[in-house]
């Protein structure tokens, strides 16, 4: 296994050469990295980050060029916090991440400007962003977010999406040291929504990031998370919950790449499944490199299966360049519906329909408890409630 | 007054080996206040009876009748047979992740009773009946068996009798895993919430030690899928000396 170059230029000049071979990138680090869409090739099974999407679910997200978003944008802010659209010329547009797959680059190159967030570095705890993106335009647009968590800040954002979009999106959070936010993606569309989000994440020196990922309607839903440790003592917690009904399909992917010593990261991932094709892929990447040294890393996805003609994919993938870490673990488990847990309710007096919304709302509620937020706890649990209503299950 | 009445019932369960009968014409009569012990070797059943009057999909009756106060109990659904009145204490509880025992609680009281409890005599009852068990009051706040030990599971069964205040109760073994003094405080609550209730008691057991706690009026010997002896408190003391093999080497 090599340790590959942690800086941008180098990993695309070298990414690029294995593309073009043709050959599936298979270490981590090595794929390809660019903010043009040029770079990347078709959506193609044949490559890692297309093995579950198929570009017709992508309904011409991972086209050459999307029209610039032109839906609405809400946000409700404290004092203090300042939001303004910026160029790519901005020392913060494209400082946490870049695309790694064609319909990322898609969006980052078709979005002239980005919607940049700044949280100050006195920004306290109670300090909560609201961004609401709401549109109904059906043809596929960009839009790129920054948010810019100055050292020292702490916060909340929240990104809520509603409306009938078909949007290609990127989210760059830059977390800076000291700092410690929360973030969190709801992604609570009409049923005709797709969407292509890839959130970026970079965390600097103690900082930490607790990240969230709801994805409840739409018909197609791909989230792309990635953290990177720049500095030591980064703390990173990803969590996902998710809820798919017939027909729809929910990827989420995950990368945390520790290149630096003592940092620490959790991944948490639950889904729901219901009805005939409905889809979920949780895949989950960390590396650790050589240089990371004292890494604690542990990444969980659990699957509940409610219903027959339902289907779960989860691949964890841990790749770990130096032993001198403090420990690195995955687990994951899709099971079905567990019968003996029904039985037991319903032999205390419980039916059917309500034992299975007990036992649903039990196993995402180790998610939803995390959120620390009561309105969107309250919210999501009624979202919740609807969809286990519209199965009539 | 409740009459719980079992027919010439016939269990069958699919197993690897095809289907396999395990009740072979069962007849009992269980009435309103009254105590029954079922006791009987392993393999021997016992626990299919209890599945079968509650109602797990596991058990195929193939002949017989369960009637309660005249009901056709194999016509209704699980939950069905819970809000006629009938309760299982079951041997293994299942863990419910997320789902915390106050949440469940009031959620079967709800089911039973066909309305929300008043909240204030709720939580009386409830901390009432778990002191009595003495279960610690953070207990509620635990997600349903989750880490819960073999004891805690029991008496987290009991405190549900205690509440559900069914007509008739099935207790599947639920002397098994507890230790004396467990056992003591788990026999006072049956015996309480019976004083209470006056529900009709099905107690099935392997073991007599537990009939020092709770005392049956009937007792009987459950052999081979059937019943094979009855009588009163006095044939436990028999088979507490002799033992089952005498049914069966028979």
């Amino acid at each position: 296994m090599t340790t590959s170059n942690s800086t941008v230029p180098a990993q695309h000049g070298m990414a690029e050469h294995s593309h073009g071979a043709g050959v599936p990138i298979q270490i981590r680090s090595a794929r390809l990295r660019s903010a043009d869409v040029a770079d990347f090739g078709p959506v193609s099974r044949v490559e890692e980050q297309y093995r579950y999407i198929t570009s017709e679910r992508l309904a011409g997200l991972d086209a050459d060029v999307l029209d610039e978003y032109i839906g609405d944008i809400s946000i409700k802010h404290p004092e203090g916090v300042t939001t303004a659209w910026v160029g790519s010329e901005h020392p913060s547009f494209g400082a946490a991440g870049l695309p790694e797959d064609r319909p990322s680059a898609a969006a980052w190159g078709s979005a002239e400007q980005a919607y940049l967030v700044t949280l100050p570095g006195d920004a306290t705890a109670d300090c909560e962003v609201q961004i609401g993106i709401n549109s109904e335009t059906e043809t596929p647009s960009a839009l790129h977010i920054i948010i810019d968590a100055k050292p020292f800040s702490r916060g909340t954002v929240i990104l809520d999406h509603k409306g009938s979009a078909v949007l290609g999106e990127n989210v760059e959070i830059i977390v800076g040291d000291e700092a410690e936010i929360t973030v969190i993606s709801i992604q609570d569309w009409d049923t005709s929504a797709v969407h292509n989000s890839a959130q970026f994440a970079k965390l600097g020196r103690n900082s930490r990031l607790r990240h969230m990922v709801v994805s409840l309607g739409g018909k197609t839903l791909r989230v792309s998370t990635s953290a990177e440790f720049t500095a030591t003592g980064g703390d990173v917690e990803l969590l996902g919950m998710y809820f798919a009904d017939a027909g729809q399909y929910i990827e989420n992917r995950l990368y945390v790449d520790h290149a630096v010593p003592n940092c620490k990261s959790r991944v948490t991932y639950k889904g729901a499944l219901q009805g005939d094709k409905a889809h979920t892929v949780w895949v989950g990447d960390v590396l650790i490199r050589m240089a990371a040294e004292g890494t604690d890393t542990y990444e969980l996805n659990r699957n509940l299966l409610l219903t027959d003609g339902a289907r779960a994919d989860s691949v964890p993938n841990l790749e770990i360049e130096t032993g001198k870490i403090e420990g690195a673990g995955h687990a994951s488990a899709s099971g079905r519906f567990d019968d003996e847990q029904l039985f037991y309710l319903q032999a205390r007096g419980i039916n059917e329909r309500e034992a299975r919304r007990l036992v649903v709302r039990g196993f995402l509620n180790e998610i939803i408890q995390k959120i620390g937020n009561e309105e969107i706890e309250s919210r999501l649990s009624a979202s919740i409630e609807a969809e286990l209503e519209r199965s009539g299950s | 007054m409740a009459i719980l009445q079992i027919k010439n019932l016939h269990v069958t369960v699919e197993t690897e080996q095809g289907t396999k009968e395990i009740l072979k014409g069962v007849d009992l009569i269980i009435r309103s206040g009254e105590s029954h012990a079922i006791m009987g070797p392993n393999g021997s059943g016992k626990s299919t009876l209890a599945y079968t009057i509650a109602g797990h999909p596991k058990y195929t009756v193939t002949e017989g009748e369960i009637l309660l106060d005249g009901e056709d109990v194999l016509e209704m659904s699980v939950d069905e047979r819970a809000r006629a009145g009938l309760f299982l204490a079951m041997q293994y509880p299942v863990e419910i992740p997320g789902v915390s025992v106050s949440n469940f609680l009031r959620t079967a009281k709800t089911a039973i009773s066909g309305e929300a409890p008043a909240l204030r005599t709720w939580i009386k009852d409830v901390r009432g009946a778990m002191d009595a068990l003495k279960m610690d009051n953070t207990f509620t706040e635990r997600n349903v068996n989750e880490g819960f030990s073999g004891g805690e599971k029991k008496r987290h069964e009991i405190l549900q009798l205690e509440l559900l205040k069914p007509k008739f109760a099935v207790l599947d073994e639920t002397d098994s895993g507890l230790d004396v003094d467990a056992l003591k405080i788990v026999s006072e609550g049956v015996n309480r919430a019976k004083e209470a209730n006056d529900f009709g008691l099905l107690l099935i057991t392997h073991y007599t030690r537990i009939l020092k706690y709770i005392k049956p009026d009937f007792v009987h010997v459950f052999v081979a899928g059937k019943i094979a002896e009855q009588g009163g408190p006095e044939l436990a003391d028999r088979l507490e000396a002799e033992g089952y093999d005498r049914y069966v080497k028979a």
